[in-house]
This record gives C-alpha cells, sequence and structure tokens, in this order.
C-alpha cells in the first residue's frame, strides 16, 4: 500500500495506524507478574469507563493503578519523542536530528539530576527537569541565533555545546551526590524507566506533550516545507521563521516533558520517524501520523519488554538501544541512506 | 491572463541600491521596468550581483536605498501571503533538491494559498496537475526529486512556481548545469509563459540566451554600474567587452524559417 499521490495515508493504513495502539495497549495491560486475559482487560476498562467495576478487586487495580499510568505514559512518550525526532529531521534537513539536537535533554537531566540532589519529592523533580531543559534550550537559542547570518546551522552547532555542557553539569552533580542513595538514584534515573508512572506526574506532563503532538497533527501539510533552504521556504509565501520558531517551541516542550517523566530514552526520536519514511516517503501529511502511532506502539512493546522479560525492571533505553542499533542499522542499509 | 493591461509595468525598480555590511557597493541606481508578458534577463560576471539583484527585487534582501513595486505596489510593505501568489520564485536546481515526489513539490507552490491547518484541496491539486501537463512533465508526477535528471528538477521547480499562478516569474540562473536539450526545454517554458502573459526576470550566464529570449537586459558590472535597455541595443560587441572583458562576435545564424542571433567569445581583453 503506497501513499496517496498528494502525501496522504490510503485509508487502509489509516485504520491500521488508529487500531494498532489500542490493540497493543489492551494486549499490554494483560501482560505482567500477574497474567490477565485481553477480554478480562476489556471488562475492567468498559465497566471502570462507566462508572462500575468487574472482576476482583486485585485485578482491577493491577490494570488500573500499577499498568494502565504506565501504557499511557508510554504512548505519550513514544508518540511525542517520535513526533519531535521527525519535526527536528526536517527543520535541520538533516536525517541524523534527534529530539536532543537543541540540548534539551541534557538540560532537562541536569534538572531531574539536580532535583535529586537537593532531595526533592517526584513531582519537583520533574518540575525542575521541565525547568531545566527550557533553561538549556534558550540558552542554545540565544547562543546560536540574533545575527542574520549563519541562521539554522549556528543553532545546531550551539546546542552541541550546549548539550556537552549540560551534561558536564550532570556529571558534576553525580560527582558530588552522596554515593550511598543519590548516586545510585541519579543513575538509575537517567537511564530511563517508565516505572514512576502515575497520575499525578502523567497530570503534569501529559497535557503539554498532547498540545504538541495535536499541534504537529494540524499543522503537518505545512511542515513539508521546514526541509527547504531559506530562499524557497521565504517565497512560499508562508511565515517561515514562525512555522520554525513554533515548530522548535513545541518539539522540545514535548521532549522536556518526556524526559522530566521517564529520564532520557534514546532511539525513539531517531528510529521510529526514519521507519515511517521508509514505509510512506517524506510528506509530513503521512509521517506526521504515522510516528505518533508507530511511536506509541514500539514504546508500549518495549516498555512492556522492560518490566516483564525479567523479575527485575531493566532500564529502558538499554532495550530501546538493543533494539533500536541493529534494526536502524538493517534500514539504512536496506534503503541506501536517506533523504530529508 | 485575462484583459489585463499589457502596458502596464508589473514589476518596477526605483533608485535600487545595495552593499553589504562593510563592502563595497554593489548595485548602484538599478532602474528597471518589466510589462506582463516580457522577458527580462540580467547578465554579468561572477560576483556581480545578479543572484543579490533577483534576492533585494524580492525582497529577502533590503534595498540600502529604492525600491521594488509589484503592479504599483512596494513590495517590501506587502503581506507575504499577497505578495506570493503574485510573484513565484524558481531557484537554482542544485541547491533545491528534495526527497518529495515531484507532484508533492510542486503542490508546495500552493502554500501562499493554503491555510497552516489546512491541507491542499482538490482544486490545488488540480491546479499542481494541469501546471505539470502543460510543462509536459506529467509523467515526473510520482518520481522522488532526488531521483530525477537535473533538467527534469529544473522543470519540476518552474512547475512550483507556476502553481501559484503568478504575474511575476523570477528564475535565477535556470539554464546553468543543463545540457544542451534541457537548456532549449528550459528557455522554451519560459518564453512560452511569456507569451501567455507572465512577466519574467532571469539570470543567466549566457548572452546568447538575453538575445535569443529577453525583450530587455539588465548588464551588471563589478563595479556597481550598470547598463539597462532593450537586448538588441544593450546586448553588444562593445558592452560585452566592457562588462565581461571578452571581445566577442555577435552573429546570425539562418535556421529553418528563422534567424538565432548567437554570442561567440574570442579573445580575452588585456
Amino acid at each position: 500500500m503506497k501513499s496517496g499521490r498528494d502525501g496522504r495515508l490510503p485509508l487502509g493504513w489509516k485504520l491500521i495506524l488508529i487500531v494498532l495502539p489500542f490493540i497493543a495497549a489492551t494486549i499490554a495491560l494483560g501482560i505482567g507478574r500477574m497474567s490477565i486475559s485481553s477480554g478480562e482487560v476489556l471488562d475492567v476498562l468498559a465497566a471502570r469507563l462507566s462508572g462500575g467495576h468487574a472482576g476482583s478487586m486485585l485485578v482491577e487495580k493491577t490494570v488500573m493503578n500499577l499498568r494502565l499510568p504506565r501504557i499511557l505514559l508510554a504512548i505519550l512518550v513514544g508518540a511525542g519523542l517520535s513526533v519531535s525526532g521527525c519535526a527536528f529531521q526536517s527543520l535541520f534537513a538533516n536525517p541524523l536530528a534527534t529530539p536532543d539536537t537543541l540540548g534539551v535533554a541534557s538540560g532537562a537531566s541536569f534538572g531531574a539530576a539536580l532535583g535529586i540532589l537537593l532531595g526533592f519529592d517526584l513531582i519537583g523533580i520533574q518540575i525542575s527537569a521541565l525547568v531545566m531543559g527550557g533553561v538549556a534550550v534558550t540558552l542554545t537559542w540565544l547562543a546560536g541565533s540574533g545575527r542574520d547570518r549563519g541562521g539554522l546551522s549556528y543553532i545546531v552547532l550551539s546546542g552541541i555545546m550546549m548539550g556537552s555542557l549540560f551534561s558536564a553539569l550532570v556529571s558534576l552533580v553525580k560527582y558530588v551526590a552522596d554515593e550511598e542513595s543519590q548516586l545510585p538514584a541519579i543513575t538509575y534515573w537517567l537511564m530511563g524507566g517508565l516505572d514512576k508512572a502515575n497520575y499525578k506526574t502523567l497530570a503534569l506532563g501529559a497535557p503539554v506533550i498532547i498540545a504538541g503532538v495535536l499541534l504537529f497533527m494540524l499543522i503537518r501539510w505545512r511542515m513539508n516545507l521546514l526541509p527547504l533552504s531559506d530562499d524557497e521556504a521565504k517565497a512560499s509565501g508562508v511565515d517561515i521563521r514562525l512555522l520554525r520558531g513554533v515548530t522548535v517551541v513545541a518539539a522540545t516542550a514535548i521532549t522536556a516533558s518526556c524526559v522530566s517523566m521517564c529520564g532520557q530514552v534514546g532511539w525513539v526520536g531517531l528510529l521510529i520517524p526514519h521507519m515511517c519514511r521508509m514505509l510512506f516517503g517524506n510528506n509530513h501529511l503521512a509521517i506526521v501520523p504515522a510516528s505518533v502511532s508507530l511511536g506509541a506502539v514500539f514504546m508500549i512493546i518495549v516498555d512492556t519488554m522492560a518490566r516483564s522479560i525479567s523479575a527485575a525492571e531493566i532500564p529502558v533505553s538499554i532495550l530501546t538501544a538493543i533494539i533500536g542499533a541493529p534494526v536502524f542499522i538493517y534500514l539504512m542499509r536496506r534503503s541506501g541512506g536517506w533523504r530529508i | 491572463m485575462t484583459a489585463k493591461d499589457r502596458s502596464a509595468a508589473i514589476l518596477r525598480i526605483e533608485n535600487g541600491s545595495f552593499a553589504y555590511k562593510g563592502g563595497p557597493q554593489i548595485l548602484k541606481d538599478i532602474n528597471v521596468e518589466v510589462r506582463a508578458g516580457e522577458i527580462l534577463a540580467v547578465l554579468g560576471p561572477n560576483g556581480a550581483g545578479k543572484t543579490t539583484l533577483l534576492r533585494c527585487m524580492m525582497d529577502m534582501l533590503h534595498w540600502e536605498t529604492g525600491r521594488s513595486l509589484l503592479d504599483g505596489e512596494d513590495i517590501r510593505t506587502m503581506p507575504a501571503n499577497t505578495l506570493w501568489r503574485r510573484m513565484a520564485y524558481v531557484p537554482q536546481a542544485r541547491s533545491a533538491a528534495t526527497s518529495y515526489t515531484a507532484f508533492q513539490t510542486v503542490l508546495l507552490g500552493r502554500s501562499a494559498r493554503i491555510g497552516a491547518f489546512s491541507s491542499p484541496k482538490d482544486e490545488d491539486m488540480e491546479v499542481a496537475e494541469r501546471v505539470m501537463k502543460r510543462l509536459g512533465i506529467w509523467e515526473l508526477a510520482d518520481k522522488p526529486c532526488h531521483a530525477i535528471s537535473g533538467g527534469e528538477l529544473q522543470m519540476v521547480l518552474i512547475a512550483r512556481a507556476m502553481a501559484a499562478e503568478p504575474e511575476l516569474l523570477v528564475l535565477d540562473e535556470p539554464e546553468s548545469n543543463l545540457d544542451f536539450r534541457n537548456q532549449l526545454v528550459v528557455l522554451d517554458a519560459m518564453t512560452s509563459l511569456a507569451e501567455e502573459g507572465v512577466a519574467c526576470v532571469f539570470n543567466t550566464h549566457y548572452p546568447a540566451h538575453a538575445l535569443q529570449r529577453a525583450d530587455r537586459s539588465l548588464l551588471l558590472t563589478k563595479g556597481g554600474m550598470n547598463i539597462y535597455g532593450p537586448t538588441k541595443f544593450v546586448v553588444s560587441e562593445d558592452d560585452i567587452r566592457s562588462i565581461f572583458g571578452v571581445n566577442a562576435i555577435i552573429g546570425d545564424f539562418d535556421a529553418v524559417g528563422s534567424t538565432v542571433q548567437s554570442v561567440v567569445p574570442v579573445s580575452i581583453v588585456d
């Protein structure tokens, strides 16, 4: 099934991409130390939606309080990081751009590490991560823009600088942290994990991600102008500075929110958009919704593996890298490289 | 174009001057006029400011003094999405390879007419299809732009510009880097669009192309001087010598049913 002539998804794919995350979520809700059938899961969800109860108390608690928030977080993080990666790759016309290109994830990691060092609670750590993510991007923007010339390549360069600056600050925090309690906490937090998910953290992080993803869905045709050269973009008659500004703000806000809830999860923002580009071409009419859907599905699968492969939880970024690197190399060799 | 007054200038540049910050004066006192259906060629040696002139003209760079007018209105103060429905830009093909298909690339030419939260409607797709058929490149529609030849890409970029349904078409060296045949394909396309009433401005390295295609020409020198007028007066052996520093012969060749003028460079002026 190929995309339509104008680049939009054919109906069949649209349906698949809408249904797939629901199927993945339903199956994942049943997987864990206590195995629950999909039928039971659906009964519980339906009952809760209509205000009633179904099944045993234990089953309901496991589905609603333990697994559902985590799977909602996986959906948000997968969709959010994929669509941000997709946006950054187009914005910088660079297939290797990731959600962290402007230093936002490093900044957010520093914020979280600092929060742990200062003994904040989970919500405090989350807010600290969000704030420092914003600080890092603002510094990147200030350092890289201004002068008329240079444009985006200056911003990418200062993003790389800012990223390494904040990585150094993370190391500094680790160095001064108490090695009995804080250092393991920081290290584990940085590895990324969705185990911290609960409805409180979701309430703080989800709105930004949902708003950002919706925005990208709405402007997805216009995002096709992002990879064009400056003069071409101006000649489209669209306010290209506004479009780029909105893209940067939305993508970094999404990324900072994701990092603030579950630490650094690598590879999703690189792997999923490229998979979508291989399947559907480069038109954003198709790859934005496809990234949202497949990103969510990928993250549900990886996180389910992370919590169920062994008795102890495996940090999710280790799994995304173990799956991501070989798949990425395979895709790259099969397609002979990419163009944006 | 309908009953448009063909004697009125679509584009006028008044007293345009420009220098890059801290650099010498590149453009001085440019005064140019292009009417509907006319072609203006911009000639000059490397570094004389041909591309700078186009960018100033389209307000991608700002004139230091002077202004450009589109149908009497200052381009600088026109809202972008009004301006770019009436004027369209064809960049050099080598700086513009994208990986969208040709049809999707042409559709991007409709951007100024499509809302931020919207996507192309049937009408936009019909225009894109019509323009591509008009330019004879419809069979490229589903090919990705990085997989077609330089000449084909240049035609796709012209189609993208024409999809905006502009009154003025600005082309930056449309025939450079192309083989003999494709140079003709591109120049013929431009000429036939002009015959339909579109005003065209193009940069070129080839005085012969100005002679064969352009109603008027603007010659730029390295020192910031310019010569402007009807092509047959300004593209002369004398002016080519003074501007390019090349002794050249302009001659007529008899072709089937017509005479073709050409310029043969002979030697470098000492």
